[in-house]
């Protein structure tokens, strides 16, 4: 058993990790300025925008995948400009794992800070207004500091979901080890060639983390609607 | 000097209204905005901050804040503005509040301590009370020195005691900082207190623009008491008839004849009033 555990190779872990890290990162920058816009905004485009957000919870990922594979290959416009520009392949790398994570996991930052951002009391954001502050130090100052717990869920949810991708991932990255090969293709890998003890293992790694990581949401969500007197 | 020109269209619950106010506002001038629910007073308010949109103009010593060309942001409006509901910046202490508005330490330290509020300044805003958030919005509205002071009914979520205790604050704010200010208010005597105007506004027009003692006082002609209420009920005792009035939050006996007796209903808005009368008042 010990044996089995040293002689495992937890980089498709490590993967998995910097994969989602650098999502949630991506995601929550470009994230910010996209759900106050959809808190704002009183257009008429705000409900279509709001479904093509929501479409990745509802779409199969290898439907998402696919797109996505279309989208990047050397056949496209785009994967040619940057074969040809920057001399980068766009699949079958890890830079595509982050530009599909982006796509899949959005819908998991968005929502809950566009609902944080549509919570915050308007006249305080108003108040902020009146006191000479322009819009982006009103959302970095004022309204941000007033939501962390839609922050804070906003962020680990991404990252949680990221690290418990598989459909895209494979369809977009496929499986190279180093590279590609997260811990989910890395689970699916093992059973395929029926190495159960390490499936085992690496499925209950999983499981653990992903408890405690959702665990950590729960607690301190309870501490700051206490704070908040909720 | 604030020139006023004002034109918006409104949707409210009575229908389609036109907000129409043209008026001219002396710098230093108090001015008490009243009027019944949905007559424009909180939209007069918000398009003078800028925070709603409108046709017309707004000129503020000379400034143009809005014309036909163009609208000044709400940010450079130089506008103090104090919301019913506090709307203070919860994540921030009493003082970083009043310090995100304008660094000056020097004048917040004046404005905590005028409002005593020195000893709460690293308070957070969420341990105060509603009439300590009053005042620190009060404050806050304050420290952009501004050339305008807008007030949306200040004071009417707070008990009787803490809203006469602020309401000598604003006046000695006001007096203070040399600010024009105009507060929406339902109630006369805080009007009478405060203002050196009065605007009465029905369904988006000014009705009426006079002293507030003009506006207030409901005597006329020879009559030495006047009082507003509500007739609840009239009871016919032997021969004569007692109409029972609800003025305030008290209720008073009035013996009136048969002939008035019956032209009056009950629920209809009446006026009690008396001449010739020496009252003592001890």
């Amino acid at each position: 058993m010990i044996e089995t555990l040293l002689g495992l190779d937890f980089e498709p872990f490590l993967i998995s990790f910097k994969l989602a890290g650098l999502t949630t990162l991506i995601l929550f920058i470009l994230s910010i300025p996209f759900a106050w816009y959809l808190s704002q905004t009183t257009s008429k485009s705000k409900p279509f925008l709001e479904a093509l957000t929501a479409l990745p919870i509802v779409l199969p990922p290898s439907v998402l995948g696919f797109y996505i594979l279309v989208a990047l290959s050397q056949n496209s416009p785009l994967g040619a400009f940057f074969e040809d520009v920057f001399g980068i392949k766009l699949v079958f790398n890890f830079t595509s794992l982050v530009i599909a994570s982006c796509f899949y996991s959005l819908p998991f930052m968005v929502q809950p800070l566009q609902a944080g951002f549509e919570s915050l009391d308007k006249r305080m954001l108003e108040a902020s207004y009146i006191a000479g502050k322009s819009k982006l130090q009103t959302i970095l100052r004022v309204a941000l500091p007033n939501m962390k717990p839609a922050v804070i869920s906003a962020i680990i949810i991404t990252f949680a979901h990221t690290v418990g991708e598989f459909g895209v991932v494979l369809m977009v990255g496929g499986s190279i080890p180093g590279e590609t090969k997260v811990a989910s293709v890395a689970i699916y890998e093992m059973v395929e060639i029926m190495d159960y003890s390490s499936a085992h293992i690496y499925s209950a790694i999983m499981v653990l983390i992903s408890f405690l990581v959702l665990l950590s949401v729960y607690i301190f969500n309870g501490r700051v609607n206490k704070s908040f007197g909720v | 000097m604030i020139h006023i020109d004002i034109n918006k269209q409104l949707h409210g619950s009575n229908g389609t209204m036109n907000l129409d106010v043209r008026v001219d506002i002396e710098q230093g001038e108090f001015v008490a905005l009243s009027g019944q629910s949905g007559s424009g007073k909180t939209t007069l308010l918000r398009v003078l901050a800028g925070l709603e949109e409108a046709q017309g103009s707004i000129k503020v010593d000379g400034n143009v804040w809005l014309d036909k060309k163009e609208s000044l942001a709400v940010q450079k409006r130089e506008i103090g503005f104090v919301f019913q509901e506090y709307a203070l910046f919860a994540n921030m202490s009493v003082e970083e509040n009043l310090l995100f508005v304008n660094k000056d330490k020097t004048l917040a330290k004046k404005l905590l301590e005028m409002t005593e509020l020195d000893e709460l300044k690293h308070r957070g805003i969420k341990s105060l009370s509603g009439g300590q958030k009053q005042r620190v919005s009060l404050c806050r509205a304050f420290m952009s020195r501004p050339k305008l002071l807008l007030m949306d009914e200040p004071l009417s979520a707070l008990d009787p005691s803490m809203r006469s205790k602020l309401q000598d604050e604003i006046l000695a704010l006001h007096r203070e900082f040399g600010t024009t200010t105009i507060m929406v208010s339902h109630d006369p005597s805080e009007m009478y207190k405060l203002s050196t105007r009065t605007i009465v506004l029905s369904q988006g027009k000014i009705i009426q623009d006079a002293t507030p003692k003009e506006v207030l006082l409901k005597t006329s002609g020879s009559s030495k008491f006047s009082f507003d209420g509500e007739l609840l009920e009239i009871v016919k005792i032997d021969v004569i008839y007692v109409a029972i009035i609800s003025i305030g939050q008290q209720l008073v006996e009035v013996v009136v004849s048969e002939e008035e007796a019956k032209g009056l209903a009950v629920g209809a808005k009446v006026s009690v009033s008396t001449k010739a009368f020496s009252p003592n008042i001890r």
